[in-house]
């Protein structure tokens, strides 16, 4: 599904100042798999999540990426998007003035269209995000909201989790879509989420939190410090994490 | 990236550049009292009209054209200019719309507005003035049941020449500024409402202007009185062909809401905007404002300036009533080498008056867009209130958004609000949207869309629709 090869990646600063960010990255996620990424602040989490997405701020330098058997990196976001790759932001964005249902029904129209799908109407389009809000446990009133605008931290992660569902991708990347959320909502993010696991998905999931992955089993834990891949491991491997921190993987 | 993709977007072409051949009955270039003495005649105007455009005429004499606005332009000579047009017509002018020449009926079909009643647009009334006259008004009769006088100036100056002569320069009188006075000796025509006592007008009411003939200036003039207890709904619609050389347009507007009267005014200005380089376009120089001599009176501008070359005008409500109410919503688009100098004045003089002021400025290409206010609070304005907000967004590094609030408060009591904000538009909104899905130029409009949202919600709703396209329309080739 996902074939990454010695990525790497670096951004200008203010400064006009090069700054290397991912510094060859290796990663191979096969159809049906769950991975999870944990890792200091700072590390590179989001900006390998970004740069798949396709933000332009990054400069990628080297490295290829695959997804689908095809060139990942040649493609605008948009079109990354409609091939099936989701990104719920760590920071979801607030769009003043612009209704979320109006936005969220653009945004499945428009992926539809590029998927050569019919456009789903008003009334097709109702039932189901109504459905995928009771899914995730959201009121209906945040339909009628401008998207994300003076949403709680959590309402912001249900939504993207609503976008996610509404989207349905083939591969999704969670960006510490757990953090900031009550249990209850953890474990609605986590329905939401197991909902859509199946054996022609896949998920990336950002945390830095063991606690999620009882929600969410992954079937391999990667350990990234300073833009790299450093340890990888199965489930266990986060408990360990959880005990010692990442100080002893540093060393060694 | 997102600068040159902004560019794309705001670089449509204009739908409306096209020149109706149609004869004409057009004065030679040039101004004098010789000009003046003609288009009264030819209108057949009582005396006090004439006189009226007279005073004007001289007092304009006297004056210089104003140097204040942040908008540039080469000075405009006067004697160049022609100042009447008017298609042809057998005798005195359609009697019905059978008799409109149907190359007109033609033009205002393509541009969306057709004058056919059963084809109309339910439920709204529609005069529209080419060049300078007034060729047609749909809905008269309907309208006339409810004792609604809706007509050309022209017809109003023939029919109703006591209302014209009590409220004609009462709220813009031709004193008042350069432009102002240069209409009030030259007006050719536009339209005239009058809501009676206790009526709600039964449908919105629309103008549609348009400038065809070269070289020609529009000078239009609009009154309003809203009797007590009255309420009506207006919106103007603008339109121009394509040409190199600039065209002027110099409108006043005057409304009148007396006790309890509510009048509601909408524009939709898409005037020829020149091309890329700045090359020709309209110069839209216009006076517009409300009188609330009433209590309890209220008078709203809307207004939606997505077109002409320069754009330089503030519609103003003076708030005399006790307890009157102003409004302003704006959003002004500017691109390539547009200017828009445009805000509002909102003079408090009775007690308890409120103002509310929503300006949102977007700024693209080489634009310029300036907003441009005053709250003035008399000394009898006890408790006045007046709430401010002013939003720019920048589309690209090249374009320039200005704020010149200017607050006048003469009573301790009053209470006064103001907010600005200047943005460009966010990297992180557009990857947002284009991570779901969304290509760019979509995704900058739905954010410049969402962003004026507040001022669309003003808009009766046909003609929100109408805004919305328009903006796409003239986002176009905005981004990269
Ligand atoms: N636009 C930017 N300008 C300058 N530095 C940046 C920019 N974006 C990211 N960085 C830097 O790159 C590094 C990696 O950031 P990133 O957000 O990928 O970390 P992370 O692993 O997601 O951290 P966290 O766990 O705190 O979310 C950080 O040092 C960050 O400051
Ligand atoms: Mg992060």
């Amino acid at each position: 599904m996902l074939s990454i090869e010695n990525l790497h990646a670096s951004i200008q600063d203010d400064k006009q100042q090069i700054k290397n960010i991912l510094c060859g990255i290796n990663l191979q996620i096969n159809p049906g798999e769950v991975h999870a990424i944990m890792g200091p602040n700072g590390s590179g989490k989001s900006t390998l999540a970004n740069a798949l997405a396709g933000r332009e701020d990054y400069q990628i330098t080297a490295g290829k990426v695959e997804f689908d058997h095809k060139d990942l990196l040649a493609l605008t976001p948009e079109e990354r998007a409609a091939r099936g790759l989701f990104l719920a932001f760590q920071y979801p964005v607030e769009i003043p003035g612009v209704n979320n249902m109006y936005f969220l029904k653009a945004a499945v129209n428009s992926i539809r269209k590029q998927r050569n799908l019919s456009q789903l109407d008003a009334i097709d389009f109702l039932k189901l995000v109504k459905e995928k809000m009771q899914e995730v446990g959201m009121d209906e009133k945040f339909l009628h909201r401008a998207v994300n605008e003076g949403f709680s931290g959590g309402e912001k992660k249900r939504n993207e989790i609503l976008q996610m569902l509404m989207l349905e991708p083939r591969l999704a990347i969670l960006d510490e879509t757990d953090s900031g959320l009550d249990i209850d909502a953890l474990q609605a993010v986590a329905k939401g989420v197991n909902s859509l696991r199946s054996k022609d998905r896949s998920i990336i999931v950002v945390t830095h939190y063991q606690r999620l992955l009882d929600y969410i089993v992954p079937d391999v834990i990667h350990v990234m410090v300073k833009g790299q891949i450093i340890k990888s491991g199965g489930k266990e491997l986060a408990l360990e994490l959880e005990a010692k921190g990442y100080g002893w993987l540093e060393c060694a | 990236m997102s600068n040159e993709y902004i560019k794309q977007v705001v670089n449509k072409n204009y739908e409306y550049g096209f020149v109706t051949a149609i004869e004409s009955d057009t004065f030679a270039p040039g101004l004098s009292e010789e000009i003046i003495r003609k288009i009264s005649a030819r209108k057949n105007e009582p005396d006090f009209m004439l006189n009226y455009r007279l005073q004007a005429y001289r007092h304009w004499l006297t004056m210089k054209s104003p140097e204040w606005a942040h908008v540039h332009y080469p000075e405009i000579d006067f004697q160049k200019i022609i100042y009447y047009s008017a298609p042809k017509v057998k005798k005195d002018g359609p009697k019905s719309l059978e008799e409109v020449d149907p190359k007109l009926l033609e033009t205002y079909e393509k541009l969306g507005i057709p004058l056919h009643e059963r084809a109309k647009l339910a439920g709204v009334a529609v005069d529209a003035v080419f060049d300078s006259v007034s060729v047609a008004t749909t809905f008269k009769e309907k309208l006339a049941e409810a004792g609604v006088i809706f007509c050309s100036f022209s017809d109003a100056v023939q029919n109703h020449p006591e209302l014209i002569e009590t409220y004609l320069g009462t709220v813009v009188p031709y004193r008042d500024n350069f432009f102002a006075a240069l209409n009030a000796a030259v007006f050719s025509d536009g339209s005239f409402v009058y809501i009676p006592k206790g009526v709600r007008c039964p449908m919105e009411l629309s103008t549609y202007f348009r400038i065809n003939a070269a070289n020609t200036g529009q000078f239009e003039r609009t009154l309003i009185i809203a009797d007590e207890g009255s309420y009506v709904s207006y919106l103007e619609g603008c339109t121009a062909p394509m040409r190199d050389e600039n065209q002027l347009h110099a409108a006043v507007v005057e409304l009148v809401a007396l006790e309890n009267a509510q009048i509601k005014y909408s524009t939709v200005q898409n005037w020829y905007p020149g091309d890329e380089e700045g090359r020709g376009g309209i110069y839209n120089f216009v006076t517009k404002r409300g009188a609330c001599r009433g209590k309890n009176s209220k008078i709203s501008w809307t207004q939606i300036e997505t077109g002409s070359a320069i754009t330089w005008k503030y519609p103003s409500v003076v708030l005399q009533g006790d307890n009157s109410v102003g409004e302003f919503y704006s959003v002004a688009l500017t691109n390539h080498r547009q200017q828009a100098d445009t805000g509002t004045k909102m003079i408090h003089i009775g007690k308890n008056t409120r103002s509310t002021i929503i300006s949102k400025g977007i700024s693209a290409g080489f634009g310029q867009n300036t907003y441009r206010g005053l709250v003035r609070v008399l000394p009898t304005a006890i408790n006045a209130r007046n709430y401010t907000q002013c939003d720019s967004l920048l589309l690209s590094d090249t374009c320039g958004a200005h704020t010149f609030p200017t607050i006048n408060a003469k009573n301790p009591t009053a209470h006064i609000e103001h907010e600005a904000s200047t943005s460009k538009i966010g990297e992180d909104q557009l990857f947002y949207c284009r991570q779901r899905g969304l290509n760019q130029e979509d995704a900058v409009t739905m954010i410049v869309n969402g962003f004026c949202k507040k001022v669309f919600n003003e808009l009766p709703m046909e003609f929100a629709v109408e805004a919305q396209k328009l903006l796409e329309v003239s986002l176009e080739g905005s981004v990269g």
